[in-house]
C-alpha cells in the first residue's frame, strides 16, 4: 500500500536534533562560543536586509515564560524568535495560573501539552530552569534563575566586545558593583574566563561573595582598580534583592560617592557597559551613562542577534547548519 | 518511668542462630546462638536448644545492639500525609532502630502535656518501636516563655527541643538550663545564629559564590555553640547539641568537654559523606538545615565521630512532600530522609573505604545516642531487653523511591547503590521487622 503524505515534505518541520538547554555558560565549551558569535554575526548582517524576517525557524514554537520583570530579555527572546519564523507565546505570571497557585511543574507541564520547541523562562528562584528540564520535552533556555544564571546576556556581552574591540582573549575587564545578587556577573566571569580575558571584581565588601575568587577571578574593594581595565562592566544595584535593614552598603549616596562610575574614575579608550535597566546616579553617573562611546545600547541590539542565534543552534545541529545559514543569507 | 512509648506487646521467644555476634561494649564479638525468651535475652552460647522458639538464621550475619535514633521528625500532629507515627516507626524498624526520639516542632508544636499525651496514647497503639518525644524548650518553639517543662515531664517528654529553630535569646536559654535541670531531662540545641544564616540556602563557600546562593556561613552555627556551651559552663548543666555541620563547633565541643562541660553531639549520615559540592547539581533533595559544608568540614566531623568527641549518629529524618520537594532549589523546604538508609550509608561510604571501624559506627548508632540522652543502651548480654539488629555487610541494594516504608522519599540516595543491609530488627523484645 503507498504512503499516503498528507503534508508535503517541505512543510514538514525538520527532524528535531538531540534535545540540549541552554541554562548555565557551563553548557558551554569554548567552541560553542565561538560559534554562537559567528552565528549572532551572520544574523546581523541578514538584519541589513530590507526583508529581516528568516524563515530558517517556521513551524517552531519558542514559548517565552518570565516570572519576573523584564523589558529587554523578554522582548528581544520574543523579537529574535519571530524573526526565525517561529510562532512563539508570552506568558507572563502576573494575570496568569500562577496567581491562582499554581505549581512551576504543573505549568510547565500545561505548556509542554502544546509540544513547544524551546521553553525560556526567566524565574526568581535558582534551579528553575533545571526543573523545566526535566519535567518538559523541550529545549530549555535560562534567561535568568535568581541570582545564579543569565546565560544569554554573557553570550550577548561577549559579542558586544568582540565586536568593538576584536577580540576577547588577553583583554582585562573589571566587574563594578553588586557582585553578590548579580546572575550577569556570575554568567559574566564563567564566560570572560572561558574565552581568556582577565576578570577583576570591584565593590563594597559585603557585595563582594565569599569564594567567589575560586571561579578564577580577582576581587578587590578599591575602584581605582578599574583604571587597569579595557571594559568597565557596570552592575546595577539590586536593591529590590535587599531587605530593609542588610547593610550591605550604609546607603546608595555613599555607596555613589565610593564606587559610582564616573567620567573622572574613567580614562580614555575605556569601554563602559552595563546590563540596564540603570540607577543613574546611583553605580553609573548620567554623564558616563549618556557618553557615545559606551557600549550600552550596543548590548541590546547584539541582545536580539546572540538570542536568534541561541535559538537557531539549539534548534539545529551546530557547525554545519551555520555554514549552510550563511549561505542562504549571503 | 520510661520515656520511650510503643506497643505493648508480650515479648518472642526466639533464637538467632550462629550470626557473628558483635557488641562492642561487652567485649563480644563471637559466631554464637542467641536466645531471646520473653523479649529478654537469655542465653548466649553455641548450639544453644530451640526449645519451640523462633528460630532466625544468622549464618554470615552480624547481629549487633540494635539501633537509637536520637534526631527523627514524625510529622504528627499536622503532616500525617508525610509521615505518621506508624510508618516513620515502620521506617525506623527497616532501618535497624529500636528506638527513636522525635522533635517537638509540629503543628501544633508539642509545647503542652495534652498534645504530648496524645502522642503517647497513639504511640502504644501504632508505634512499631519505642518512641521517645522531646517536647518544645518554649512555648510554639517562638522563643520567648518557657514551656512547663515539669509537667510535660511528668507527661513522659523525652527531653526538650526548640529543634528547627534556634533559642535566639541568651537569656531565654540561661533560663531553659536552670529550670530543665529540676526535670532530669536533656536540652538539645538547634545552633544557628538567625541573623547570620538570615538568606542562606547552602555552606557559605566557594560553590555558594558561583552559583548565586545566598549562604549560611559555619561560624552562624558555631557562634550560637560557643554561646551556649558558656552558658552550659556557668550553670553547670548538660546539653546536647543537635546536627553539627561545621569544624568550628566541633572544636568548641572539644574545648568545652575538655573543661568539664557535660554536653555531646550529634552528625547526620548526610553531613559525614557529603559536601556542598553536591548541591551543584540543584537537586532539593540536597537542601537541609545545617547545609552540608566543605571538605574540611566533613573530615573533621568524620574524625569526631571516630574518637568519640561526637557520640551520636542521628538521621535528622526530615520527610517532605513529593510536590514540595518537587520545586526550584530555592524554594524547596530544607530536610532529607535517613531512617531507612542510615546505617548503608555509613557503611558503605565510611566503614569501607576505611575511614571508621565497623565496631565504632555501631557503637555511634546505638550506646553512644542512648547516652546522650541518659536512655538504657542497648546491649547484648543476659538479663538485657532484646534490641538487636541482624545486619548482612554483604548485600548490596538500590535505593529507590518505591522501597521506602516511610511516607516521604526525600532521600539524598535516590539512585545510588549501597552495601550493607538490615535483614532483622528486634525492638523492646518484639520482631519489629523482618526483610
Amino acid at each position: 500500500m503507498p504512503d499516503i503524505h498528507v503534508v508535503s515534505d517541505d512543510l514538514r518541520p525538520p527532524a528535531r536534533p538531540p534535545r540540549r538547554h541552554l541554562l548555565s555558560i557551563e553548557d558551554l565549551s569554548r567552541d560553542d562560543v565561538e560559534r554562537l558569535l559567528a552565528t549572532a554575526h551572520t544574523f546581523e548582517r541578514s538584519l541589513e536586509r530590507e526583508v529581516k524576517k528568516l524563515p530558517t525557524l517556521r513551524g517552531r514554537t519558542v514559548i517565552t515564560l518570565f516570572y519576573e520583570s523584564s523589558t529587554r530579555t523578554s522582548s528581544s527572546f520574543e523579537l529574535a524568535a519571530k524573526r526565525l519564523s517561529a510562532d512563539t507565546m508570552s506568558i507572563k505570571a502576573a494575570g496568569s495560573s500562577v496567581d491562582k497557585g499554581e505549581s512551576l511543574k504543573d505549568t510547565a507541564l500545561t505548556l509542554d501539552a502544546y509540544d513547544p520547541d524551546v521553553i525560556v523562562i526567566r524565574h526568581p528562584q535558582i534551579g528553575a530552569p533545571q526543573l523545566v528540564a526535566r519535567v518538559t520535552g523541550a529545549h530549555v533556555v535560562n534567561a535568568g534563575d535568581g541570582k545564579h544564571q543569565h546565560p544569554t546576556q554573557a553570550l550577548l556581552d561577549l559579542y558586544t566586545i568582540k565586536a568593538e574591540l576584536g577580540r576577547i582573549e588577553g583583554l582585562h575587564v573589571a566587574i563594578v558593583g553588586d557582585v553578590l545578587h548579580s546572575r550577569v556577573a556570575r554568567s559574566n566571569i564563567q564566560a570572560l574566563r572561558l574565552m581568556g580575558a582577565r576578570v577583576t571584581l570591584v565593590g563594597p565588601p559585603a557585595l563582594l561573595p565569599r569564594g567567589i575568587e575560586a571561579m578564577g577571578c580577582e576581587t578587590t574593594t578599591e575602584i581605582g582598580a578599574i583604571a587597569d581595565a579595557d571594559v568597565v562592566y557596570v552592575l546595577r544595584m539590586q536593591q529590590e534583592r535587599m531587605e530593609a535593614g542588610s547593610n550591605f552598603v550604609p546607603s546608595l549616596r555613599e555607596y555613589a560617592a565610593r564606587w559610582g562610575v564616573t567620567a573622572a574614575r574613567l580614562r580614555p579608550g575605556q569601554k563602559v557597559m552595563h546590563p540596564g535597566p540603570i540607577n543613574r546616579g546611583v553605580e553609573l553617573s548620567a554623564d558616563v551613562a549618556d557618553r557615545a562611546d559606551t557600549l550600552i545600547q550596543d548590548q541590546v541590539r547584539a541582545g536580539l542577534v546572540t538570542r536568534m542565534a541561541v535559538l537557531y543552534d539549539l534548534l539545529t545541529q551546530g557547525p554545519a547548519p551555520v555554514r549552510e545559514l550563511e549561505e542562504a543569507v549571503a | 518511668m520510661s520515656v520511650l512509648h510503643g506497643k505493648t506487646a508480650p515479648g518472642e521467644d526466639l533464637v538467632v542462630r550462629g550470626a557473628r555476634v558483635l557488641d562492642p561494649a561487652e567485649g563480644l564479638d563471637a559466631v554464637l546462638d542467641v536466645r531471646v525468651d520473653g523479649g529478654v535475652i537469655a542465653q548466649l552460647g553455641e548450639r544453644l536448644a530451640v526449645n519451640g522458639h523462633r528460630v532466625v538464621d544468622g549464618e554470615g550475619l552480624v547481629l549487633a545492639p540494635a539501633f537509637v535514633d536520637p534526631h527523627v521528625h514524625l510529622r504528627t500532629p499536622g503532616r500525617e500525609d508525610e509521615e505518621t507515627i506508624a510508618s516513620g516507626t515502620a521506617a525506623a524498624a527497616a532501618g535497624g532502630f529500636c528506638a527513636i526520639l522525635a522533635m517537638p516542632n509540629t503543628d501544633p508544636v508539642v509545647d503542652s502535656a495534652a498534645v504530648l499525651e496524645g502522642l503517647i496514647e497513639a504511640a502504644r497503639l501504632e508505634a512499631e518501636v519505642p518512641v521517645g518525644f522531646l517536647a518544645a524548650i518554649s512555648k510554639g518553639q517562638l522563643g520567648e516563655e518557657l514551656t512547663e517543662m515539669g509537667e510535660l515531664a511528668d507527661a513522659g517528654a523525652a527531653g526538650f527541643s526548640d529543634d528547627g529553630r534556634p533559642v535566639v535569646s541568651a537569656g531565654l536559654m540561661r533560663r531553659a538550663l536552670q529550670y530543665a535541670s529540676t526535670t532530669g531531662l536533656r536540652l538539645a540545641l538547634h545552633e544557628e545564629e538567625p541573623t547570620l544564616s538570615k538568606g542562606g540556602h547552602v555552606h557559605e563557600g566557594t560553590v555558594s559564590a558561583e552559583l548565586g546562593f545566598g549562604g549560611y556561613p559555619s561560624v552562624g552555627e558555631s557562634l550560637m555553640v560557643e554561646r551556649d556551651l558558656a552558658l552550659a559552663a556557668y550553670e553547670g548543666q548538660p546539653l546536647h547539641l543537635l546536627h553539627l555541620s561545621a569544624r568550628e563547633s566541633v572544636e568548641a565541643l572539644v574545648r568545652a568537654r575538655a573543661a568539664g562541660v557535660q554536653a555531646t553531639g550529634e552528625v547526620t549520615p548526610h553531613h559525614l559523606v557529603l559536601t556542598d559540592e553536591a548541591v551543584r547539581s540543584l537537586d532539593p533533595n540536597l537542601k537541609m538545615s545545617p547545609p552540608l559544608r566543605s571538605e574540611d568540614d566533613r573530615k573533621a566531623l568524620v574524625e569526631a565521630l571516630r574518637n568519640g568527641d561526637i557520640c551520636a549518629v542521628a538521621s535528622d529524618h526530615a520527610p517532605h512532600a513529593r510536590h514540595e520537594k518537587e520545586a526550584p532549589f530555592e524554594a524547596a523546604p530544607f530536610g532529607v530522609t535517613g531512617l531507612e538508609t542510615a546505617f548503608a550509608a555509613l557503611y558503605t561510604h565510611l566503614v569501607l573505604p576505611g575511614a571508621l571501624r565497623l565496631e565504632t559506627l555501631l557503637e555511634r548508632m546505638s550506646a553512644g545516642p542512648a547516652r546522650a540522652y541518659a536512655l538504657e543502651p542497648p546491649r547484648i548480654a543476659a538479663g538485657a531487653p532484646a534490641n538487636l539488629v541482624l545486619l548482612d555487610l554483604e548485600r548490596s541494594w538500590r535505593v529507590s523511591a518505591e522501597g521506602f516504608r516511610s511516607r516521604s522519599a526525600n532521600s539524598w540516595l535516590l539512585g545510588e547503590t549501597l552495601r550493607g543491609s538490615v535483614v532483622t530488627t528486634v525492638a523492646a523484645g518484639r520482631v519489629a521487622f523482618s526483610a
